[in-house]
């Protein structure tokens, strides 16, 4: 059995959680100050998510293909982000993006007001609020979005298969080696793969509870 | 040295325009609940921006819409006690006190007013295993610890029962005393403001009057609004008859006045405990039936019903002798009378 896919998801998974991290933290705490648009831009910041996976692998052809704005800028200095493993990064970064950008926002907009005003009234400077006040106290829910976000991206499979296709050893993540086992015939390996997700999947959700519950203590004695 | 605010702002429901100046005493926004007040308040602190006017505060402009000045909140100086008193879950009460003190010496800053707000002991627990009482001390001691030149308090006490409140209100005005800022005290309980502010505004739907001491806010009350709110509980529409003598339509009698009574005149009101029970000679007798004996702790209210549609209401000793459906005198005193225009 080639074990390149758990490797390739495990690198992937990591690093998608990474950035859908930083990134729908900073867009969260961008969107919580914004009034005007908010839905609009609420909206767009979360269609990957309700988009078909497919869709957005087109968006995404159509962005970093050798003809899309970003990917014919990457072809001149020479690089290429179709059927890449960096592929799979981006791919599963955007669909696990809105789920962490959702989860931050909403601890955000939870956040009382007037804990926010006093600050102000206080001297804080608004970047020292953040990460001394609104950071902490939705540490919960900051949390429970990265380990969605990290979920989505270790099951990512469509848009994926569309930006990075299915290339054994450098592209091929478990969800698509399943894939190619079963049209292949070889039930016996998507057995053995179906196996091996279901036991990361598994003991995610073990750590997540663990974590969770480790996490309600700290806040019930920070609350 | 003073604090001068004259802004207006267009809400939802209602337009807001107050005006005012206070200097080294404390002095109060009375008015209903949704009345504005605490919208006054943010926008003086910087969280709400008025559409017009201006805010000086010692002299410093926060905010001049013609100049289109406008400070940020952080740099007004001034000093916000929220009703829930907002500390920072997050944060030891140290830290709450601390977190904003940039000097070398922030933790002995923070010892000291841990002592002054009587905190020992308390130093690094978190807001949530405080009392009510601890934890307004923990948020009057953080707002002292950043020197606010001016001290604005939102309803400190509603969310008290009344035992504990007696104690924290003598325990703030200690507090407060050695502070020798500008105090704005919101509240909407007349007693509070009786007991703690020098002078006063009351608010009614957005509108601010005129600025005016508490013995005339209780003793002459110029508007409905500030009768209603300094306690008065019979108020009746009035006429003019001539001048010393009106006409209380809702009660349905004939009142003497002793002083003019301008033309204007709108409404006139007694308080519960002003009325008395009628002696032969008495002017301004009203004939009522009983229509309900309300005990109170250390009163008696009484409901009347005299030949208008409006019930009067008689605050008077514990008195056994008064029942369901008795008839009875009583007499408005002509200087007790409250003539609104």
């Amino acid at each position: 059995m080639d074990y390149t896919p758990i490797l390739i998801s495990i690198k992937t998974t990591a690093l998608a959680t990474f950035f859908a991290f930083i990134v729908g933290l900073f867009a969260a705490s961008k969107v919580r100050k914004i009034k005007k648009f908010r839905g609009i831009i609420d909206g767009i910041l979360t269609l990957p998510m309700v988009l078909p996976p497919t869709v957005v692998g087109f968006f995404l052809i159509l962005i970093f293909g050798k003809n899309g704005w970003i990917g014919s800028l990457l072809d001149k200095a020479g690089i290429s982000i179709m059927f890449s493993w960096q592929a799979t990064v981006i791919a599963a970064t955007v669909v696990a993006f809105p789920l962490m950008y959702r989860a931050t926002l909403s601890t955000f907009d939870d956040m009382d007001e007037n804990t926010i005003f006093a600050a102000r009234t206080l001297g804080l400077s608004e970047i020292r609020i953040f990460w001394t006040i609104i950071f902490p106290n939705s540490l919960s829910g900051i949390m429970a979005g990265t380990v969605l976000a990290l979920a989505r991206a270790l099951g990512e499979f469509g848009a994926t298969m569309m930006l990075a296709g299915n290339i054994k050893g450098k592209t091929q993540t478990i969800s698509i080696a399943i894939y190619t086992a079963m049209q292949a015939g070889d039930r016996q390996m998507a057995y053995e793969w179906t196996i091996v997700m279901m036991i990361m999947s598994f003991s995610m959700m073990v750590a997540m509870n663990y974590f969770n519950k480790r996490n309600k203590r700290i806040v019930k004695t920070a609350k | 040295m003073a604090l001068y605010v004259k802004i207006k702002k267009k809400l939802q429901s209602f337009d807001l325009d107050v005006e005012f100046e206070t200097s080294q005493e404390i002095f109060a926004v009375l008015g209903s609940s949704g009345c504005g007040k605490s919208m006054t308040l943010k926008c003086i602190a910087g969280i709400v921006q008025p559409d017009e006017g201006i805010i000086e505060l010692d002299g410093k402009i926060l905010f001049d819409s013609k100049k289109r000045i406008n400070l940020p909140v952080q740099q007004r100086q001034v000093g916000y006690l929220f009703q829930s008193f907002a500390l920072f879950k997050n944060m030891t009460v140290k830290k709450n006190i601390s977190c904003m003190l940039s000097s070398k010496d922030k933790n002995r800053i923070a010892e000291d007013y841990i002592k002054k707000f009587k905190l020992e002991g308390l130093a690094e627990r978190y807001p949530h295993e405080l009392s009510g009482g601890q934890q307004q001390r923990v948020a009057l001691a953080r707002i002292f610890a950043s020197q606010p030149k001016l001290l604005m308090l939102d309803e400190p006490f509603s969310a008290m029962d009344s035992f504990l409140k007696w104690q924290l209100e003598q325990e703030m005005m200690d507090l407060i005393d050695d502070y020798d800022g500008h105090v704005l005290f919101v509240s909407h309980d007349r007693g509070e403001i009786f007991r703690l502010c020098d002078r006063l505004v009351v608010m009614h739907e957005g509108k601010g009057q005129k600025p005016c001491t508490k013995e005339e806010l209780f003793h002459r009350p110029k508007t409905l609004a500030a009768t209603l709110l300094s306690g008065c509980k019979n108020i009746s529409r009035a006429q003019k008859i001539s001048p010393c003598k009106i006409k209380a339509l809702d009660w349905d009698v004939v009142l003497i006045t002793n002083s003019i009574v301008e033309d204007t005149i709108s409404h006139v009101g007694i308080r519960a405990h002003h009325i008395q029970n009628a002696l032969n000679n008495d002017e301004n007798i009203i004939s009522c039936r009983v229509q309900r004996v309300i005990e109170d702790a250390f009163s008696q209210i009484l409901l009347l019903k005299s030949s208008g549609k409006e019930l009067l209401r008689w605050e008077m000793d514990k008195n056994n002798s008064i029942r369901y459906q008795d008839e009875l005198y009583i007499t408005i005193p002509k200087d007790k009378l409250i003539l609104v225009s």
